[in-house]
């Protein structure tokens, strides 16, 4: 293959956290390896968490490695360089500069001369399509425009490789569609300059419509699950057969890892799911026009839930034993089946005696607070234990979680103001007027 | 749609001048005229301990006024480059930090007569003959009221820099310098135009101590309003009183209209926001000189100037600081950590027993005691005199708050209001004491809350206009009114932003106190007991001892005061009322 060239090349890249204990550090990417040839869109895909967006901060010089080393043209990657240009998630516009003002900066900062860069910015800007809206400032435009600036200051320093890290996903989908459009006919006519693009992104149609190639990562920790190439020629159609056929593809390959149902320990990372769109998800699965199982791609398609959003509810499906997912098919189990036909009260009680039997923190918290001789527990104390195995923000999330589910099913109760667990329900003795 | 005031299309119109340059050449030209005579003024020569003759001719005010501005000007000039340079050193170096931020605590709560009477002689030596030392210690004595809450608000600005901002700056190679004026600077600019006001408002408030200086029994005025002032309130000269108010509030309204106004709508585009707002603040000065062809021309000159000379400079890799050195000290390393520890409290102790052997020279232990007696006088009044003033601005700054226009028109004028110096009461306060024989301790007090209440009102209005609008309806609907809605909604909402201003109140009244305490007009002097009233006695004195242990304990007063008070109250309302 075009081993003569490599533009970028990742060797057993690792990206470690230090835990606040001095036990062993949280690993958050681990052995990437990887590269990007000349003429190729890679996407990276990956669940919340994966650490994709890591990766690119690594790949650009934003982050450094914990472990191995990024080569662009062959030299290691330690601070920012020249030929790697990012557009971001949230567009990162100098709301005081104008468009101009904001495409002319990277420039600006090489030193270019002033009239060849407001030339080479005009062109950019003329380009990408934003003639006439050089003197606006970015509260004016919308956020398809907005993005369009992103784009134009990206290209104008004429990058090797353009990293794109969900830079379509703060879009509306017709937007997003129009300007994913736009800028694969600039990719395809050869108009822009860029020999390799690298996105990571979490809309699983969205990478298959573009990318020559997939790298799809797994989570805790991130490393490279499997690569996909992607050999469909443009334009693509995604309603097509074949198309349908790599999605489930994809999906079969994101959801392998059913395997591992029980939560390991108090440290397991319990997934972002409210139990709101745990019942909504087993509603779509039970209506009668499924027959008692569903392909995922239908699933998402039909609840508009992105990956981002639906992999962690099918996780705490499986989690609580509510469903089964295999071979990128979703049934319900028959606990699942009883939870859904229960009404509000006792659907409490199943959702209780799962999380006690399933997830060991919940059944933790219990008996910590039952110990208490005031039956009241701090959450620092777990907050505490969960740092152990994770990191700081990853310890929040996860105790957040299990206070929503523990609060559901009142196994515990919590106040927020003291930041505290107790086994009885607030109302009798905090009862205002 | 508005324009960058520097474009190159400039450059290829015509060369006639357009409406707006008639009306601005005037403005500049007189303007620089004016400094320029300013400054001669300023450099003239004089001898320490010469006294300079104040004329309480109306006549005179203009060019009274004039200098008192001019000094401002410089000191706020100083302030901006202190700020830039304190805050940045803060913000990028953490062991700075450690030590920066609290000290910064502290400086805030020294009185500016403390550090008037500390520095006067030491710049009268550094400029022998001439008057620009005094006039050094006036305006470095105006600097400290400006300055602090400048470097605060930019340290904070710096550290809630969006962090996607930063990486497009890092990501896209910004230089140090380009990162600071491209991405820094604009995004603490509305905060800091705002704290810029304020700080002026608080240069105004302390005029005539900054300029009637008196140091080791002599007493010097320095040319100024006030100085004007503080001869007025000597010769009991009602009428020249009354002036010297009305050549006040003129200086204030044209510095309002022609600088802050402008900055204030300038500064506007600088706000982190992305939804273009309705109500835009608006300048007829700053829209002048938007559409002045002639004005631009000159903007772009630099510009043009900069692009002939770039090529000739080196490359910019030559501009490098040599960071990398500075590297093993920014470390996480525990020896360094230790070893900082030992050199901070190393100094603090030589400090501690510098100050304490300096200071038994004069006073034994039992006046320290009688010290810290007085603090706690002072702390009364201060505690008393800030609940009072919530008490009375809290409801009415809700209520204007509610209404967007009249808040909108009662905010600048609360602004004024702070600016208004104590020591034009003084007439009025110390007549109808005297002529009733009411108690001085009780009765001169609410001098010391005067200029800084306003703080509270004007915090509270934002606080109040900012309530998002859904709620506003939710309780429409919900029918909420009377004590519940104020319990349960309105307090609530506004309780972080009166932190800030109740804050910003009482520190500010402390260091009124020396203003405050004691008051007099004419030959009658009244004296409430107080760390205020020992500290401005001592200075008139010219005891330099004394004067360090007022200031030394009344720091510690405020600073404890700050922490153990307001700090926790904030902390508080941050997790329990923040509105988002």
């Amino acid at each position: 293959m075009s081993d003569v060239e490599t533009l970028l090349e990742l060797r057993r890249v690792n990206k470690r956290f230090a835990s606040t204990d001095r036990r062993e550090d949280i690993v958050v990417l681990k052995d990437i390896d990887f590269s990007l040839h000349p003429g190729e869109i890679v996407a990276i895909l990956g669940r919340s968490g994966c650490g994709k967006s890591t990766l690119l901060r690594i790949i650009c010089g934003l982050t450094p490695a914990s472990d191995g080393q990024v080569l662009y043209r062959n030299q290691p990657v330690s601070r920012p360089v020249a030929g790697i240009s990012m557009v971001f998630q949230t567009f990162g516009l100098f709301p005081w500069l104008t468009v101009l003002e904001n495409v002319e900066l990277g420039l600006e900062a090489q030193g270019v001369p002033a009239t060849e860069r407001r030339q080479k910015t005009l062109a950019a800007i003329d380009m990408i399509g934003l003639d006439g809206f050089e003197s606006a400032y970015p509260k004016e435009l919308s956020g398809g425009m907005r993005q369009r600036v992103g784009f134009a200051r990206a290209l104008v320093v004429n990058p090797d490789v353009l990293l794109m890290d969900e830079a379509f996903s703060a879009l509306d989908v017709p937007t997003s569609e129009t300007l994913r459009g736009d800028l694969l006919d600039l990719w395809l006519e050869r108009q822009i300059p860029t020999r390799a693009i690298l996105m990571v992104s979490h809309s699983i149609e969205e990478t298959l419509m573009i990318a020559d190639r997939v790298v799809i990562l797994d989570s805790n920790p991130g490393r490279v699950k499997a690569e996909l190439p992607i050999t469909l020629k443009h334009p693509r159609d995604h309603t097509a057969p074949v198309f349908q056929r790599l999605v489930e593809r994809v999906y079969e390959i994101m959801t392998v890892e059913a395997g591992e149902q029980w939560a390991s320990g108090i440290g397991h990372r319990l997934p972002s799911a409210q139990v709101a769109q745990l019942l909504g998800v087993l509603d779509e699965i039970s209506h009668p026009t499924h027959v008692g199982h569903v392909e995922l791609p239908a699933l998402a398609d039909a609840l508009k839930l992105k990956v981002d959003d639906l992999f962690p509810i099918l996780e705490a499906l499986q989690l609580l034993d509510f469903a089964q997912v295999a071979g990128g098919d979703i049934r319900l189990t028959p606990h699942g089946q009883a939870f859904l036909d229960a009404d509000i009260q006792r659907r409490k009680v199943i959702f209780g005696e799962h999380l006690l039997k399933r997830v060991p923190l919940a059944g933790h918290i219990c008996r910590v607070i039952d110990e208490r001789p005031n039956q009241r527990a701090p959450e620092s104390r777990f907050l505490r234990e969960l740092e152990d195995y994770l990191s700081e923000d990853e310890a929040e999330r996860v105790l957040q979680v299990i206070i929503d589910w523990g609060r559901y099913a009142e196994l515990f109760a919590y106040d927020y103001d003291a930041g505290m667990f107790s086994a009885e329900n607030p109302g009798e003795e905090g009862a205002e007027s | 749609m508005r324009h960058s005031p520097v474009s190159p299309t400039l450059l290829t119109g015509p060369l006639s001048l357009n409406r707006w340059d008639i009306l601005l050449l005037p403005l500049v030209f007189g303007g620089l005229f004016l400094l320029a005579w300013g400054s001669r003024q300023m450099a003239a020569p004089y001898e320490f301990g010469e006294a300079l003759p104040i004329s309480l001719d109306p006549a005179s005010l203009p060019g009274y006024a004039l200098r008192t501005v001019l000094r401002m000007g410089i000191a706020l000039v100083c302030s901006l480059l202190f700020t830039f340079v304190y805050a940045k050193a803060a913000v990028s170096n953490r062991r700075a930090e450690q030590v920066l931020i609290p000290l910064l605590d502290i400086l805030q709560s020294v009185p500016i007569l403390g550090f008037l009477s500390i520095t006067v002689l030491w710049f009268v030596h550094l400029f022998p003959g001439r008057l620009l030392g005094l006039e050094c210690a006036a305006i470095f004595a105006i600097f400290t009221s400006q300055a602090w809450n400048m470097a605060f608000s930019f340290y904070y600005s710096l550290r809630m820099l969006p962090k996607d901002l930063g990486q497009v700056a890092n990501l896209f190679q910004l230089s140090a310098w380009q990162r600071f004026w491209k991405l820094e600077v604009p995004y603490a600019m509305p905060s800091l135009v705002w704290n810029a006001m304020m700080s002026v408002s608080g240069g105004w408030f302390f005029v005539v101590a900054s300029e009637a200086i008196t140091v080791s029994e002599k007493s010097i005025s320095l040319p100024g309003i006030g100085s004007y002032i503080a001869v007025a309130i000597e010769r009991r000269d009602l009428a020249a009183v009354g002036y010297a108010i009305l050549a006040m509030l003129t200086v204030i309204l044209i510095t309002d209209q022609l600088l802050f106004r402008p900055l204030v709508a300038w500064a506007d585009r600088f706000k982190f926001e992305f939804a273009a707002s309705q109500e835009v603040p608006r300048s007829w000065f700053l829209e002048l000189l938007r559409r002045s062809r002639l004005l631009r021309l000159v903007m772009t000159l630099p510009v043009l100037l900069w692009n002939r000379v770039r090529p000739l400079v080196p490359q910019r890799q030559t501009f490098r600081l040599p960071l990398p050195k500075l590297r093993y000290w920014r470390r996480a390393d525990p020896w360094l950590d230790s070893l900082q520890i030992a050199l901070l409290s190393g100094a603090a102790v030589t400090s501690i027993v510098l100050l304490a052997r300096f200071v038994l020279t004069e006073a034994s232990g039992a006046e320290i005691a009688q010290v810290f007696l007085l603090g706690s006088y002072t702390l009364t009044r201060v505690i008393i005199l800030t609940a009072l003033a919530s008490l009375i601005w809290v409801p009415i700054g809700v209520w204007i708050g509610l209404r967007p226009r009249l808040a909108q028109r009662v905010q600048p004028l609360a602004l004024f209001l702070s600016a208004f110096p104590a020591n034009l009461l003084f007439p009025v306060v110390v007549s109808f004491i005297a002529a009733h024989r009411l108690n001085p301790e009780i009765w001169l007090s609410p001098l010391m809350i005067l200029g800084t209440q306003w703080y509270i009102l004007f915090n509270v209005i934002a606080g109040a206009a900012a309530l998002p609008n859904d709620l506003r309806e939710a309780v429409a609907n919900l029918g909420l009114r009377g004590l519940l809605l104020w319990r349960r909604v309105l307090l609530p909402a506004v309780f972080p932003s009166f932190l800030t201003g109740g804050l910003t109140a009482s520190g500010g009244a402390w260091n009124a106190s020396v203003v405050a305490e004691v008051a007099s007009w004419g030959t009658t002097t009244l004296t409430a007991s107080g760390i205020g009233a020992y500290i401005a006695q001592q200075t008139v004195q010219g005891d330099h001892p004394r004067v360090a242990l007022g200031i030394a304990v009344m720091s510690l007063y405020v600073v404890l005061f700050n922490r153990l008070f307001w700090k926790r109250l904030y902390t508080f309302a941050q997790r329990r009322l923040a509105l988002d």
